[in-house]
């Protein structure tokens, strides 16, 4: 079993990746998740089993690492509610982004991390599940309930 | 839905994701996590791909414009802890440059020869007691490594040499005369030793 160069996982996943550290960070902290998953990634590297999943493998530590930088930057940032991590309000431009940001950040951070690895992540509901804690049903459910409450604070995005 | 979400995801700018990349492969190196660097490099003789582990240059193919097949191979030989990191390989590319220029008449950087295994090491090794300016012929080589019949064998070992132009395989030529195979191809070849004042 060859194992392609990392260089060419980065490549082929860099995106999606940010996307996820995105979709749950600020801007500026999304760029540490994305460095602190790829460092991670590239240690465990050389011992990933042959013919694992490699997307859902860097989503799930994209996951653990957008989790550990908002406890840090929660308890750095007195006064903040933690499942409310406040998007860079401030950047002007990309206004849709920053809707989606903004939309997300407003979820209970249980739904908002469903949503996140399921839609954006790409991850099917078992492997949410293993990533958030509790059952299949229930990453589906609070998915599934984070996805309605978007649609209402996005207003007008269709099914 | 899902379609709308991903539409609606931030979308990452190529310069920004190339940035990051660049972050990476620093933090790496500095964790010690960098097993083989690599970089481009334009020269006359074509577009060189270079890699580097932490011992030294490793590798110089003539492939730069199309590394995939490289990189590939170097991440089985090596590991696969590979990343682009044209900063760690910025001394080796002008110790490069330098030779193919005519300014320097040998490379001072550290090699790295763990992809030269057995007999072809033997060779690499004989390769680069051939002082600049001069040319051996196969059988030449063949003989100071103690196989004189093994000609052929010279011959695919030199073209296996895994650091061309770092270490002088174009410095063997063919008893007639001939310039012989080159990985580079004959032209690269030429230019080489006509920088060195000894082309054929």
């Amino acid at each position: 079993m060859t194992r392609a160069p990392f260089d060419s996982i980065v490549a082929q996943h860099g995106a999606r990746v940010w996307r996820v550290c995105r979709a749950l960070l600020g801007e500026h902290d999304a760029d540490d998740a994305w460095s602190e998953t790829f460092l991670a990634a590239l240690e465990a590297y050389p011992r990933l089993a042959a013919g694992s999943n490699v997307e859902g493998w860097l989503v799930t530590i994209a996951h653990r690492k957008a989790i550990d930088v908002l406890r840090r930057s929660t308890r750095l940032r007195v006064g903040e509610v933690p499942d409310r991590p406040a998007p860079d309000a401030s950047v002007p431009g990309r206004s849709r982004d920053l809707d989606l940001a903004r939309a997300l950040a407003r979820l209970p951070q249980r739904q908002r991390e469903t949503v996140v690895l399921h839609h954006l992540g790409g991850l099917p509901f078992a492997e949410v599940a293993a990533a958030v804690g509790g059952s299949a049903d229930a990453a589906r459910r609070a998915s599934s309930d984070g996805v309605r409450r978007l649609r209402e604070l996005l207003g007008g995005v269709d099914a | 839905m899902p379609d709308h979400l991903d539409d609606l995801a931030a979308a990452l700018p190529q310069p920004r994701l190339d940035a990051l990349r660049a972050e990476l492969a620093r933090r790496a190196a500095a964790s010690d996590l960098l097993d083989v660097a690599y970089r481009t490099l334009e020269t006359e003789l074509g577009t060189l791909l270079l890699a580097a582990t932490p011992a030294g240059l490793v590798s110089v193919t003539f492939d730069g414009d199309d590394p995939s097949a490289t990189l590939e191979r170097l991440a089985v030989a090596l590991s696969p802890r590979v990343l682009e990191a044209p900063a760690r390989l910025d001394a080796a590319a002008q110790g490069l440059e330098r030779l193919i220029g005519g300014a320097a008449r040998g490379f001072d950087g550290a090699l790295d020869l763990s992809l030269a295994h057995g007999f072809g090491r033997q060779v690499i090794e004989q390769l680069q007691q051939i002082p600049y300016g001069q040319t051996r012929s196969y059988a030449e080589v063949a003989e100071a490594v103690g196989s004189p019949r093994a000609v052929r064998a010279v011959g695919t070992a030199c073209r296996k040499n895994p650091l061309p132009i770092a270490i002088p395989c174009h410095r063997v030529v063919r008893s007639d005369g001939n310039l012989g195979q080159y990985a580079g191809g004959p032209e690269a070849k030429r230019i080489l030793l006509g920088v060195e004042g000894s082309a054929a």
